[in-house]
């Protein structure tokens, strides 16, 4: 029998999942604590052992990687007006599978110093301005940026002409500075491709070291690369199609995580209804949003708190039909162990963990689509809108523990179709809801690399229909 | 270098302008030829189209360190679509950038006298009556930019 192996370094667990190469099937799986603290190979082997339990010998065709210990990929973005600039970056960033733990507009203030240096990211994005044009800004983010204490890369790219100086104001202040094309070269214009790159090749380089994964990554055939990547490429494997099977066409997906709640479109967004133009920059068809404030472990303070924020947290439990303090029970009960299940004497906590995956959900999706706003001109009613209009989707993909193990998954998912709640949001109206249930989305990201005609195969094969 | 070409002598880079047909105008002709003609006279104009809302002007100059907004309006809104542009550049910083307005400001066959106070009063630097030529635009752009040669 001749196999791949997928390993998805997770935060918590290490997962690797064989697939055989003759049947293209998956054929096991092996799950065990991630053990980045002292030596990352030690949590693989026993993950690996599951698998040689489980086949017995076997001949390895490939072994790949992707990572999201220790963090993940910790990114920070900046830009000039937070609808162009500073939002390309964060696209950049989001599509190279970072996790985007905060975007700036403007003129960083020292204030925001003391805020980065406890984000503590791996890297920093530094953009804005368009080729030829404002200059200043960039350059007083440079001069913030390298006040700035801690163990990181700087990428500008930003307006070309402001390139060199940020480079040497970044240098002087002892960051490693790479610099790289404008995220947005002309007005409106995005070019996210180039931050992209050289996010992925300092990723390469450097981060998988720096978080003690380089010799894991010795082991592999392939660079590792950060698991919200490998889950992107297999959203648009999936939409896209090879060239011997048609793809799904326009779809969503939702991965729900313990940390984040990542989201990706895979479609052209443009206006679906008469009379409604786009303001703002045109999104990419392929597009990633990852929320780093509603997450069902390590950000669920975050959520609650955004819960409580809304209406002291009256209609989450109103709807739910629990006490309040049965939910602050069970963020205690998280906080103090993010690896906790709702099972067993947890069971009681079944309902709210679900809840809280439901608004993790409908926020993210939110935040995802883009909204419509009504206009009164001389001519009549015109719809202005911002972001894309994902209407008309067909396909919305649930993926991560918390849906996929929920007693009622097309409970939480809903919440990515339209409803009238949130009036404005351009979500899916009637979408189809398939269920990543055997969590395979960044295995197949993966296994896409080198078979992409098998990965859809298994993506269109273990994908359930729910709703 | 292309004599034409108008250099900002300290960098070496073109002045760049904001144009665009304001509110939920959709004249399009004039805003190419304007394009055009400002592109020509060697300014970097960053062209919003038509459709423009105030915001999209005034990120759009904010980006690119636009000298001056140029605004059109065909369809005779143009006084409610300008109002409170000034303001809005006052607010993000772009003090002191020059705004210009033309096309059918109004509409019908007003006083243009009345309509040139009234823009003004919202403070448009220069506004210009139906028809005009747009280099009589680019002599004033050159004149309050200090380029005249
Ligand atoms: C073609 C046209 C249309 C087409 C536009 C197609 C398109 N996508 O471009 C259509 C059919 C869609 C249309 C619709 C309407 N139109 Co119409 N249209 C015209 C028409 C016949 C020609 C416009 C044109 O292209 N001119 C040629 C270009 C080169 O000239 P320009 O646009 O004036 O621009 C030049 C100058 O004005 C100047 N300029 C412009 N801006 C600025 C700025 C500065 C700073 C400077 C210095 C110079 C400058 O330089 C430009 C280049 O030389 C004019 C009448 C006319 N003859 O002008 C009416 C006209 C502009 N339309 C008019 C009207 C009323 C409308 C409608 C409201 C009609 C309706 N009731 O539905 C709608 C509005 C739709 C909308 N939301 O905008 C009126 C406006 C009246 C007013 N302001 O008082 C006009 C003047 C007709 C009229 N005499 O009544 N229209």
């Amino acid at each position: 029998m001749k196999i791949y192996l997928l390993t998805d370094f997770g935060s918590t667990y290490t997962k690797v999942t064989a697939i055989d190469v003759e049947y293209g099937t998956i054929v096991a799986f092996g799950k065990a604590f991630t053990t980045i603290e002292d030596d990352v190979t030690i949590g693989y082997n026993n993950a690996l052992s599951q698998i040689y339990q489980q086949l017995g010998q076997f001949v390895l065709a490939a072994s790949l990687a992707c990572s999201s210990a220790a963090g993940g990929l910790k990114m920070v973005s900046s830009g000039l007006v937070p609808d162009l600039t500073a939002k390309a970056s964060r696209l950049a960033a989001a599509s190279a599978g970072a996790k985007v733990m905060k975007t700036y507009s403007y003129e960083l203030t020292e204030f925001e110093i003391e805020e980065i240096e406890a984000i503590n990211p791996d890297i920093v994005l530094l953009s804005g301005g368009i080729d030829g044009g404002n200059k200043a800004v960039i350059l007083h983010n440079a001069s913030i940026i390298a006040k700035v204490a801690g163990e990181f890369f700087v990428i500008v790219a930003g307006n070309r002409s402001a390139a060199t100086q940020a480079r040497e104001i970044l240098e002087a202040g002892g960051k490693k500075v790479v610099v790289c094309e404008n995220v947005m070269p002309a007005f409106g214009k995005l070019n996210i491709m180039p931050a992209k790159a050289a996010i992925r090749d300092l990723f390469i380089a450097n981060i998988i070291t720096a978080k003690g994964l380089d010799k894991a990554a010795a082991m592999m055939d392939m660079e590792i690369i950060p698991t919200p990547l490998a889950v992107f490429e297999a959203c648009e494997l999936l939409s896209n199609g090879t060239k011997a099977e048609k793809g799904l066409g326009e779809l969503m997906a939702y991965d729900l995580g313990g940390a984040t709640t990542d989201v990706y479109s895979m479609a052209d967004g443009m206006p679906k209804v008469p009379n409604s133009f786009i303001s703002g920059i045109n999104e990419p068809f392929a597009k990633r949003s990852v929320e780093g404030d509603l997450g069902m472990r390590y950000s669920l303070t975050a959520m609650y708190d955004l819960i409580v924020e809304e209406d002291g947290g009256a209609s989450f439990c109103t709807a739910g039909g629990f006490a309040m303090g049965a939910v602050q029970s069970w963020l205690e009960i998280c906080r103090n162990d993010p690896s906790v299940m709702p099972h067993n004497e947890y069971a009681k906590y079944a309902d709210i963990d679900a809840s809280f995956a439901a608004y993790a959900i409908r926020v993210g999706a939110s935040r995802h689509v883009g909204r419509t706003q009504k206009i009164y001109t001389p001519n009549g009613e015109m719809l202005s809108q911002e972001g894309k209009d994902l209407t008309q989707v067909r396909y919305v993909i649930g993926s991560g523990g918390a849906v996929i193990n929920a007693q009622n998954p097309l409970n939480i998912m809903k919440e990515a179709i339209y409803s009238p709640r949130d009036l404005n949001d351009l979500k899916p109206l009637a979408p189809k809801i398939l269920l990543d249930e055997r969590n395979c989305l960044a295995a197949m990201g993966l296994l896409a690399r080198r078979e992409p005609d098998m990965a859809l195969r298994i993506m269109k094969d273990s994908f359930v229909e729910i709703g | 270098m292309d004599a034409n070409v108008i250099v900002n002598d300290e960098n070496q880079e073109k002045i760049s302008i904001v144009l665009g047909v304001i509110g939920a105008d959709v004249h399009a002709v004039g805003n190419k030829i304007l394009n055009y003609v400002f592109t020509k006279a060697g300014f970097n104009v960053v062209n919003l189209g038509v459709m423009a809302s105030q915001q999209e002007f005034v990120e759009a100059a904010v980006e690119a360190d636009a000298k001056a907004i140029v605004v059109s309006s065909l369809y005779g809104h143009g006084e409610i679509d300008c109002k409170g542009l000034r303001e809005k550049c006052d607010e993000a910083g772009l003090a002191g950038i020059k705004l210009y307005a033309g096309g059918n400001l109004v509409v019908g066959k007003q006083d243009f006298t009345q309509v040139e106070k009234t823009f003004k009063d919202m403070g448009f630097d220069r506004v210009y009556p139906p028809g005009s030529d747009p280099q009589i635009n680019v002599g004033h752009m050159r004149e309050d930019f200090g380029l005249m040669i």
